[in-house]
């Protein structure tokens, strides 16, 4: 099309003030107004709302607009609903373009004039562009139904149930033996104080017995393959050396094992327990399958053991040392990533020392100490076997601190307060809280907090300097003196405790790079999983088919969790009920008669996407491989590889038009 | 003075899946950058044909910018590889063309930095202002 056939519409958004209070919007329209083959230009107080769409179509029906330029915010959050306006206008919705003047204009330009300019510029380049669009079809590809979680603590039980009640077949993939997250390692819940073990141990139980979920434990994602409803995925299955189908669950090879006591530190106690070389994590893990760890056992080290466990199993015959890793292979038609989070590691503030005294813990260590599957029973006790008769927690170990996560972790206000009380039931010990500001915004939180007032708790307001085991006094002997400024009396205080639990940050997973690599997703700076848009999107991810949930997007409480893994299950629900999809047109493809046969696109392509037609001699570019890089398109000499939306005509008169002004 | 200096026009060629995504990080915090540097959005840091960076300083451009997803980040496996290629290539180019090279510049800016992303465009912003603007026939 040429600009004298072209009848563009251009609709400049004030977005309230976002827009028009930095922009001379104005201007802008009237700057419009001369851009050849420009039709119509308006401005309007939210192009997004209803009145903005129908602006759109009642322009396109009355004035036969064929081309449609919306300058606003980021094509990221609205290019689909005005492609959508488009449409229903009864324009293709591909001759339509978007000029981002927010994001990259009004919100970070802060001279009227500059940014108007500059929003002239980018509009220019967008009319000038959008005259070579042409009308494209959407592809519809089928989408397989299945789903896969990764990850089975809270979030990922909580999706994987509800995918199930839709009748959907769902693979959950858990790392460790045991299904159950974090939450399974707490004693009780804020602030309703219900025991974790009895919400949460009857879902775990429900994830095993449906028969619409297969539950892959102590097993790894290692590679996901193929697109949007259509993922190929491998699963590692590391062995346990013992057979899942086999085993009973009996304990009696654990009984038999030839070290008569634990003694070797469970990784579900976090180290304040003691497990066998065979074991099962807690009571009430699922699958309730023994696993043998080839670290400790002595078979694995010396191959000299006499097998007692093996003996016991006896005819069930589940114990195999043979074991192999498995690769497992699976079709899903979306992914629900819920990695979780890992707490701070308090060692690296040495002016705490945690992990050089005894007595200072931190505050998912204490969880084990008071559960009562616990070590001790549910028995808060000191290494030593005595109670302690003072506790002092500390807010904010690794967060709101520069030096360690700015962020806050949102949950320790809520976990100090429900350690404290829990202290405080247990041992009558005197608690101490020290906190910087106490944070609890939620339902029945603050409630809670004034209950917590009430019954004796002492609030300190300051952050805590130093934690010494050094005595100044007489009474500081034998203690753990916690010394900070109390910024409400305005005097340093010195305050001499038995125990000091570290209320520790809620970190991303160390491997998230590879996580995020592996389903190209991003990771906000802290290194937590990022939504697709922080409100309207908050469990999708920028890649189609892939949502998360929990804490791995970011530091949230169990309803939260539980709200997001319910709405990434609806996500992946909805995304996979149709049948099909439609994915986005901007694929490369082969004008024939350009094509020289020359054959440099075809190493390029990280899809194999191009081949070579023998006889007429010419690349062919497969569209179901395809995903429309472009790279191809870059590389080819003779103009024969050309990209949808991304047309060298488009991008040759995008870059004329941005240098206008 | 600073009325009169030289304001040069500057485009960057940015992926959609990191850069893009920095850039309307770095408008969400409301980071203020200068006005010099414009965004042209490709799927991929590879879409960039060489031709888009040549024509883009015959139009009028005093700089350009490519910028991608990190190295091993590609969202299509190693578009950026390929662009890393080109652009070295681009640059000598540029310089036996009589251009001088920084006024090409690759940066990789993954969706969490869009404070990476505006130090990018000031710093670039800064640099092409010093060097003023493209000498008629690439300065011989």
């Amino acid at each position: 099309m040429t600009e004298q056939e072209a009848k563009i519409g251009v609709y400049i958004c004030d977005c309230g003030t976002n827009i028009a209070g930095v922009v001379d919007v104005p201007a802008v329209v009237n700057f419009a107004k001369g851009l050849n083959g420009v039709a119509v230009a308006r401005e309007y107080k939210y192009m997004c709302s209803s009145p903005g769409q129908d602006l759109i179509k009642k322009d396109i029906k009355e004035l036969g607009l064929n081309r449609v330029v919306v300058a606003s915010c980021s094509p990221h959050l609205h290019e689909a609903t005005f492609r959508t306006a488009v449409e229903e206008g009864g324009d293709n919705p591909y001759l339509f373009h978007m000029v981002n003047i927010r994001e990259q204009v009004s919100w970070v330009t802060k001279d009227r004039k500059e940014a108007t300019d500059k929003a002239k510029a980018l509009l220019a380049a967008g009319v000038a562009r959008v005259v070579h669009h042409s009308p494209l079809e959407r592809r519809e590809v089928p989408v397989r139904n299945e789903i896969l979680v990764i990850g089975g603590g809270i979030a990922g039980i909580q999706a994987a149930l509800v995918a199930s009640d839709a009748g959907r077949q769902v693979y959950i993939v858990e790392r460790d033996p045991s299904i159950g997250g974090h939450m399974a390692k707490f004693d009780k819940t804020f602030p309703t104080l219900d025991c974790a073990a009895c919400i949460l141990t009857p879902k775990m139980t429900s994830v095993k017995n449906r028969k619409n979920i297969k539950l892959l434990s102590y097993s790894e994602v290692t590679k996901v393959d193929g697109y949007v409803g259509n993922f190929k995925v491998t699963v590692k299955r590391k062995p346990r050396y013992v057979d899942e189908e086999k085993c009973v669950g009996c304990y009696e090879c654990i009984e038999m094992c030839v070290y008569k006591e634990a003694r070797f530190p469970s990784e579900f106690d976090v180290g304040m327990g003691k497990r066998k070389p065979i074991y099962i994590p807690f009571p009430q893990a699922i699958p309730q399958v023994a696993v043998i760890d080839p670290e400790t056992c002595i078979e694995f080290k010396t191959g000299n053991c006499k097998k007692s466990c093996a003996a016991a199993c006896g005819d069930r015959n589940a114990i195999d040392f043979n074991q192999k890793e498995q690769l497992l292979e699976i079709d899903v038609g979306a992914i629900i990533v819920s990695t979780g989070f890992k707490v701070f590691d308090a060692s690296r503030m040495s002016n705490y020392h945690y992990g050089q005294h005894p007595n200072i813990y931190n505050a998912l260590e204490v969880e084990r100490l008071l559960s009562s599957s616990g070590p001790t029973g549910g028995e808060l006790l000191l290494r030593n076997g005595e109670k302690p008769k003072t506790v002092g927690i500390v807010h904010c170990v690794g967060s709101r601190d520069e030096n360690y996560n700015t962020y806050c972790s949102k949950v320790c206000c809520m976990y100090s307060l429900k350690m404290a009380h829990l202290v405080k039931e247990r041992t009558g010990a005197d608690v101490y809280n020290f906190y910087i500001d106490i944070r609890t915004p939620g339902k029945g939180y603050e409630e809670f907090y004034q209950r917590l007032l009430g019954e004796g708790v002492t609030f300190v307001r300051g952050k805590v300097a130093n934690i010494s085991s050094i005595p100044q006094t007489h009474e500081e002997e034998g203690k753990l003196v916690i010394e900070c400024e109390d910024t409400l009396l305005g005097i340093d205080r010195r305050v001499p405790v038995d125990m000091v639990i570290l209320s520790v940050a809620l970190e991303p997973q160390p491997d998230r790079e590879e996580v995020r690599r592996m389903l190209n997703m991003s990771c906000s700076s802290e290194g937590f999983f990022m939504e697709k848009h922080p409100k309207l999107a908050p469990v999708s991810t920028i890649n189609d088919g892939i949502y998360i949930a929990g804490a791995c997007q970011g530091p949230k409480d169990i309803p939260e969790t539980v709200a997001q893994g319910e709405a990434a299950a609806a996500e992946a629900i909805a995304l996979t009920s149709k049948g099909v999809i439609t994915l986005e047109p901007n694929l490369a493809y082969i004008e024939e008669e350009l094509c020289s046969g020359c054959q440099i696109c075809i190493p390029l392509c990280p899809y194999t996407a191009i081949s070579r037609d023998a006889e007429k001699k010419v690349a062919v570019i497969n569209d179901v491989l395809c995903k429309g890089c472009g790279v191809c398109v870059a590389a080819c000499p003779s103009g024969a590889a050309r990209q949808k939306l991304f047309e060298w005509e488009q991008i040759m008169d995008e870059i004329s038009g941005v240098l206008t002004i | 003075m600073t009325s009169e200096r030289f304001e040069p026009k500057i485009i960057a060629f940015v992926c959609n899946w990191c850069t893009y995504i920095a850039a309307d990080a770095a408008g969400t915090a409301r980071a203020r950058y200068s006005p010099n540097v414009r965004l042209i959005r490709l799927m991929c840091s590879g879409r960039v044909d060489p031709q888009f960076v040549m024509s883009a300083f015959e139009k009028g451009a005093d700089g350009v910018m490519i910028c991608g997803c990190h190295p091993r980040d590609c969202h299509y496996n190693e578009g950026n590889y390929k662009t890393l290629r080109r652009y070295l290539l681009l640059k000598k180019m540029l310089s036996q063309l009589g251009f001088e090279d920084e006024r090409l510049r690759l940066e990789w800016i993954s969706a969490s930095e869009p404070e990476k992303f505006r130090r990018a465009v000031e710093e670039m912003t800064e640099h092409v202002r010093k060097l003023g603007p493209v000498k008629e026939n690439g300065g011989k």
